[in-house]
């Protein structure tokens, strides 16, 4: 494991709950001399994130007991993309987690990509990236906004929304939609990069470090904040990797991983940045993660934009006709592109044989997908490797000696979109 | 790197870059112990079931999918032809491991082929992560898993019935829950 040899560990042994790592049964000691309450949190509180429901076990106003029960929002994605084309099966990932939605979809098309051997032209592994890193900021933005809120600070959420709003305008005008973009394509992007996306993306790389320091005077030396976030939710790095925590949850205990470093995919191993690690594991270093984190996106932003400034003219996707639509304008006078247009999106195209797992760092950390094909035109098995699930199941082992009213703000900092968990 | 060191190996096969491991259902376990302590997969990213009823090669009708070696079937609507057979699949369930070395950065993929109600070795004392990845593949594709310490549905509903990932489930097939009859 790469921690520092200098700093100390978190805490000693592990604090997995055994015999089930995530459920913490309470004492059956504390049963005969304490009046233990069950308290159910959820699946409709506002500050569960979504639809999560915790029983909780209190004791007093310390929690000796916690299940999580999901569920409540699941959909079916996976069966419902068996049954649609590749192409159109696109459209499904970005809804799993709608809040990282531009990561999801990649992955889902570098699966694709992957089992056809496509190279995709460099401008779209760079637009790629931009957007993946503008969408980092989206979600640790929505993240920061309402755990903030969750703990009092209502004015952290207008300020996180404000700049929000700017990265969302810029996805409208780039892609056409706000959320759920569907911009990638197997082989590409789905359209050129619009003439006005590039001054506007720099006024907003010009802006966001500043807001970054904004967000940090409101709330970093803020007693309140500090004395709600410092030491608690402790996860050991040992623990961590033992319950699969990836993305900030695992770099906040001390493991400098992070697969962009780790496994460069799109052009990550061409942009300079630097991987924010901390090693206390407390709620308050996830946050510090999260900070670090936005202000490494928007230089990512800054030299992908560089790049992408030079690449105007270039193809956007890979001319191969048996994937890619043609040309909108080649259909008014070629017949072949009709054809071609008509069997891409009433058949579909069709996939070799294989089975690929595809792997990007999402916002949320380790984002994997599994996918299957028979060799037809829809996919035979679709999984996806949901950091959020997996950073809920560290809820029992973060959750020793907290308070109920540390419950929140531990279960906030795992940094969990209820529609991933539940998909 | 070889693996011909892990207990149960039967064979190892390379695709797209990825290496798969099979390994005997019955000392699946014990494989994956191997891997974690000797091999340094101390992470487990994912745990996958699928369900391999109707592959093409059975030619047998699946909802929505009907793939056949000579082409489209005119005869059945919504079929596809296939440019040629996929491989057969030993039996009908596939589980899926993926496994991560942390710091090395490699992976791996440990497979075990189970059919219907054969009992598949629970991997949660060696990763406490796969408790959840575990309950998935029951709720979702009935997989029993032997030694799990808390086997429940955690997507559906405790009284579900079916497993609505299998291939036999109807997409939309939920049963009516409260018809004229109650």
């Amino acid at each position: 494991m790469t921690i520092a040899p200098d700093k100390p560990a978190i805490y000693r042994g592990t604090r997995i709950p055994s015999p089930i790592p995530t459920v913490l049964q309470v004492d059956p000691s504390l049963r005969v001399d304490d009046d233990i309450l069950q308290v159910n949190f959820g699946p409709n509180h506002p500050s569960t994130h979504g639809v999560l429901r915790l029983i909780v076990d209190l004791d007093g106003e310390s929690v000796v007991g916690l299940e999580a029960v999901i569920g409540y929002l699941h959909t079916g994605f996976e069966k419902n993309m068996e049954h649609k084309t590749w192409w159109k099966a696109i459209t499904y990932p970005g809804r799993i987690d709608y809040l990282s939605f531009q990561n999801n979809e990649l992955v889902f098309v570098l699966a694709i990509e992957k089992l056809l051997g496509l190279e995709t032209p460099p401008k779209a592994s760079w637009m790629r990236m931009l957007l993946c890193e503008l969408n980092r900021i989206h979600s640790h933005l929505v993240w920061l906004a309402t755990a903030a809120l969750e703990l009092g600070a209502i004015s952290m959420f207008w300020y996180c929304f404000r700049e929000r709003e700017r990265i969302l305008d810029l996805f409208e005008l780039c892609c056409g939609t706000r959320m759920h973009t569907r911009y990638f394509q197997a082989g590409g992007l789905a359209e050129d990069i619009p003439r006005g996306f590039f001054p506007e993306c720099r006024a907003f790389v010009g802006r966001m470090p500043g807001a970054v320091d904004e967000y940090e005077t409101i709330i970093d030396r803020n007693a309140i904040w500090l004395e709600r976030t410092k030491g608690l939710g402790l996860l050991s790095a040992a623990d961590a990797i033992a319950l699969g925590q990836s993305g900030p949850v695992l770099r906040a205990s001390g493991v400098d991983w992070d697969l962009r470093k780790a496994e460069p995919y799109l052009a990550y191993d061409e942009v300079e940045f630097r991987v924010p690690v901390y090693y206390n594991g407390d709620v308050y270093d996830r946050y510090r993660v999260h900070m670090d984190e936005m202000r490494e996106s928007t230089r990512i932003v800054d030299q992908a934009l560089d790049r992408l400034e030079q690449m105007q003219g270039d193809p956007w996707i890979v001319d191969d006709r048996r994937v890619v639509l043609p040309p909108r304008h080649e259909l008014h006078t070629s017949m072949e592109s009709l054809i071609h247009h008509f069997k891409i999106v009433t058949e579909g195209y069709r996939v070799p044989e294989g089975e690929v797992y595809t792997v990007v760092e999402s916002s949320r950390g380790e984002l994997g997908c599994y996918v299957v094909s028979s060799g037809g035109p829809k996919p035979w098995r679709v999984k996806f490797r949901a950091p959020s699930l997996v950073a809920l199941e560290a809820t029992a082992t973060c959750m020793s000696d907290a308070l109920v009213a540390d419950l929140i703000a531990i279960v906030g900092s795992l940094d969990t979109v209820m529609g991933e968990v539940d998909r | 790197m070889t693996y011909e060191g892990v207990p149960g190996l039967v064979e190892t096969k390379e695709g797209y870059g990825e290496t798969t491991l099979i390994v005997d259902p019955a000392r699946l376990r014990e494989a994956c112990f191997y891997l974690r302590d000797e091999e340094g997969f101390n992470f487990l990213s994912d745990v996958t079931a699928a369900d391999y009823l109707g592959w093409p090669q059975t030619k047998e009708a699946v909802a929505g999918y009907k793939g056949s070696a000579a082409g489209r079937n005119i005869n059945s609507p919504g079929s596809w032809g296939l440019a040629r057979l996929p491989e057969p699949r030993p039996s009908r369930f596939c589980m899926n491991y993926h496994l991560l070395a942390v710091p090395a950065g490699t992976r791996v993929r440990v497979q075990a082929w189970v059919e219907d109600g054969d009992p598949v070795q629970s991997v949660v004392n060696v990763w406490p992560t796969a408790d959840w990845h575990e309950r998935e593949a029951f709720d979702m594709m009935g997989i029993p898993f032997e030694g799990h310490p808390n086997l429940r549905r955690i997507l559906m509903d405790d009284d579900w019935e079916g497993h609505p990932l299998r291939k036999d489930y109807p997409i939309g097939g939920e049963p009516v829950r409260f018809s004229g009859d109650e």
